[in-house]
């Protein structure tokens, strides 16, 4: 990739960023329209994405985002109110901006028709001004560098108040409080001037300061803290560091230097003592050179000083860098192979039993283990990003449907792997769409139903174990069990007479082409949904769970795995074949003699204390032709809320299992969800309990 | 104990405003309506600070300033100057006078509130 092409992307990442803090900020200003720091933030934003995309050929991009940055500048300024509209405009042209954006990465155009009128809108919104020629407005689009408001800079002040200070009424102490509250400051009092007590005048100042402030503000900020006493003291300022310096290349000054800074030494005194060994500033009281009081002041300086660069050093290091996503996989398939090479090594050790080679491969693992939790946790993205996209999504449909909807959400700090995020996206989108189509009813009707006008939609995420679970809850409609079973009996999936829990009838609601819906609307009711919903979510070794009540709402709960490289898993084995179960869907493990298993012969159910437990056997399952053994081994697993085991030769034990996929040739493969690699070298086969237990 | 201010004007709109603003941000406020009153009043009461415009009837500002600082128990009581732009000269009158610092007209409430902040404990 060359220079200029990887700008553009970084170019293309950032914009895609700051469309997406676009969209939030202006549904967050819709919510308090009075809030300045959200329009400085979209102008910002727009600011940003102008400028760099002049820089790196978006020609249209920042010809267009200048009309959206100039009516946001007359926002910030006061001009244009905060109103709907606006909002409605603003997010249109956030969308075309994302559509340019889009269309460039294609190497295609987009029509100018759509633009023009959105710019036209926007300057209807400005009283007395047509849309004008962009040309000519792009040469005075504003490019000053702004700033930096986050940088501090160092100063060094020295407050020395004239004797008479206090007979206008100041009191030192607040002026210094005011100091201190500037920024992060390190202030020495100066005594040495306090005269012997016979020619003490106790309505005199004697006292000076030295007062090392680091901080945001600028010199004349500071300057205004002392404005009322300029003429009733020595007044000192100066920059001591700035900001913009490496933090590696400063080197705090000696206290030689800062004393000669400050004229509290002269040259030739420092030289003078220069030529002894000891501490400079030991020396110099020591020869009577110098007030003790001002080296103190003075190393109080250099700690400063130290401070300051030691916390900037901290701050460089939790900045964050970018990095290509396929970077990121390469690494988790790399310590994907390093902890089966790891397991091999085990395995080999074991075997040759040498103590100083089981030391090393005892601390391997210890290492690879915490390479694998960290390469991990790289691929976690946090939730509430996905989240707060959903608002938009809420905001348009619910408009569009004429109901009024508030979307709140929960856990968005909830982090996920990036892979299980993303595919999430769609069956989401998909169960919100429902919520809000048919979940959540017009104002009217709520108003009848003695509801509040304005529905509520929760998105919560919390952790649960090695899962994560997802939570969209309405206070809507609810599921009405009649209407889905009598659908369920035209569609001749039950019969008449069935008795059926309430659970089992949500199931329903998971069969291919099923809707209930009495029309079909653009939002929902096609009945292609749920039952692809159910399968994305159990394709991420996910489950899905409906609880409703008729006319309270419904709740519908998405059970994920953290992770979809590499799992915790229970490896067992039948005949001379291993297999992995995941280790969190496993509830227990119990023996299974022969005469127990003889006894209810043809009926595959056991008794686990006082509970029906069905079961399979997976040597009938996977046609394994080996003989029985005496004492088998079930693995109860818990599958949708039901209880289910499988029996199995025995038990061998946990198993780091790194998930690899069995490839498009056997894709069509039901009861395998991939495969892993043993110690040893074979083959184990990891089961989907999901698909088994259908 | 709330702190006493109190201010002196021959305008009544900026009394009420900075009586309000003052008694909003929590101190108790004396009103009085030029200098020659405002000097009464403080000999028969305790004030924590002053503020004080600068051209009234009867006793000035500047006048009022000298003879506060010349009471014993206002040595070094913290006194406001209220003044416009165009007098900034008699800014450093003031200040010679003995005043610990000014707001300049007009004035914004929280201002006030910052100032007086900036000088009162």
């Amino acid at each position: 990739m060359n220079d200029a092409v990887q700008h553009i992307e970084v170019y293309r990442q950032e914009a895609e960023e700051l469309l997406v803090e676009i969209e939030e900020t202006v549904l967050d200003l819709e919510e308090n329209p009075d809030d300045t720091e959200a329009i400085n933030k979209l102008f910002r934003a727009m600011h940003t994405i102008k400028g760099s995309g002049a820089m790196f050929g978006f020609d249209e991009i920042a010809e267009f985002t200048h009309h959206v940055e100039t009516t946001l500048d007359k926002v910030r300024n006061g001009d244009i109110p905060v109103s709907r509209e606006l909002i409605d405009l603003i997010l249109l042209s956030r969308d075309r901006i994302n559509e340019m954006l889009n269309a460039a990465q294609k190497g295609i155009t987009v029509t100018q028709e759509a633009g023009e009128t959105i710019i036209a809108s926007l300057n209807a919104l400005q009283p007395g001004k047509t849309a004008g020629n962009p040309q000519q407005e792009k040469k005075t689009a504003p490019a000053t560098p702004t700033r930096d408001p986050e940088a501090e800079n160092t100063y060094r002040i020295r407050f020395s108040p004239h004797q008479d200070l206090f007979l206008s009424g100041t009191e030192p102490a607040l002026i210094i409080e005011e100091l201190r509250n500037l920024g992060q400051a390190t202030i020495v009092a100066q005594w040495k001037d306090i005269p012997p007590f016979s020619s003490f005048h106790p309505e005199s100042c004697y006292l000076y300061w030295d007062i090392i402030l680091t901080t945001s503000k600028t010199i004349n900020e500071i300057k205004d803290v002392f404005i009322f006493v300029e003429d009733n003291c020595d007044l000192s300022i100066e920059l001591l560091d700035d900001d913009q310096i490496p933090v590696d290349e400063k080197e705090p000054k000696k206290i030689g230097e800062i004393l000669l800074e400050r004229n509290d030494l002269k040259p030739e005194d420092l030289q003078g003592v220069l030529s002894g060994q000891k501490r400079i500033g030991e020396l110099l009281v020591e020869a009577k050179i110098i007030d003790p009081k001002l080296v103190e002041s003075a190393l109080a300086e250099q700690q400063h000083v130290r401070q300051v660069a030691a916390k900037q050093k901290e701050k460089q290091a939790a900045s964050s860098i970018r990095v290509p996503a396929d970077k990121l996989d390469t690494l988790v398939d790399l310590v994907g192979e390093m902890v089966t090479a790891q397991a091999r090594l085990n395995q080999k050790a074991s075997e040759l039993n040498h103590p100083d080679l089981t030391l090393i491969t005892e601390e391997i693992e210890r290492l690879v283990a915490g390479l694998r939790d960290n390469t991990m946790s790289l691929r976690m993205l946090q939730i509430g990003v996905t989240f707060s996209s959903f608002k938009r999504l809420v905001r348009d449909l619910s408009n569009e449907l004429g109901k009024e909807i508030n979307l709140t959400t929960e856990g968005g700090e909830t982090e996920l792997d990036k892979t299980v995020i993303e595919r999430l996206n769609d069956p989401l989108v998909h169960i919100i769409r429902n919520s809000i189509d048919h979940g959540i009813e017009s104002p009217e009707v709520r108003q009848k139903a003695g509801k509040p006008k304005e529905g509520t939609i929760k998105l919560s995420a919390e952790h649960s174990g090695a899962h994560v679970a997802i939570r969209i809850s309405d206070d809507g409609a609810g599921l009405d069990t009649e209407v889905i079973r009598a659908k369920a009996m035209e569609r001749g999936l039950i019969t008449s007479d069935e008795n059926l829990t309430d659970k089992d009838i949500f199931q329903f609601i998971f069969a291919p082409g099923f809707s209930t819906a009495k029309s079909v609307t653009d939002v929902s009711g096609r009945g292609v949904g749920m039952d692809v919903v159910k399968r994305n979510v159990e394709s991420l070794r996910g489950t899905i769970e409906i609880e409703s009540q008729k006319g309270n709402g419904t709740t519908i709960t998405l059970k994920l795995p953290l992770t979809l490289a590499i799992i915790d898993g229970l490896m067992v084995n039948i005949g001379n074949d291993y297999f992995i179960l995941p280790l969190s869907s496993v509830e227990e493990c119990v023996e299974l003699d022969k005469k127990k298993a003889d006894k209810v012969k043809g009926r595959n159910i056991l008794n686990v204390r006082g509970e029906v437990v069905p079961y399979i056997r997976l040597r009938d399952q996977f046609e394994i032709q080996q003989e029985r053994p005496e004492l088998e081994h079930i693995v109860i697993t818990e599958v949708n809320g039901e209880r289910i085991g499988f029996v199995v030769d025995s038990v061998i034990g946990g198993h780091q299992t790194v998930i690899k996929s069995l490839g498009p040739a056997f894709k069509d493969i039901q009861d395998i969800s991939g495969a892993t690699i043993l110690g040893d070298g074979t083959v184990a086969l990891i089961l989907d309990v999901n698909k088994l237990a259908r | 104990m709330s702190k006493i201010i109190m201010t002196a004007d021959d305008s009544a709109s900026i009394r009420q405003m900075v009586g309000f603003t003052l008694k909003q941000a929590g101190y108790d406020v004396i009103e009085a309506v030029d200098g020659r009153d405002a000097l009464s009043k403080i000999t028969n009461s305790t004030i924590h600070m002053l503020l004080t415009d600068l051209n009234m009837p009867n006793m000035d500002g500047i006048e009022l300033i000298k003879q506060v600082r010349a009471l014993p128990d206002y040595r070094f009581m913290p006194i406001i100057l209220l003044t416009t732009e165009s007098q900034a000269e008699k800014k450093q009158e003031g200040k010679a006078a003995g005043a610990t610092g000014w707001i300049i007209k007009p004035f914004k409430p929280d201002q006030l509130v910052g100032v007086v902040k900036k000088v009162l404990k």
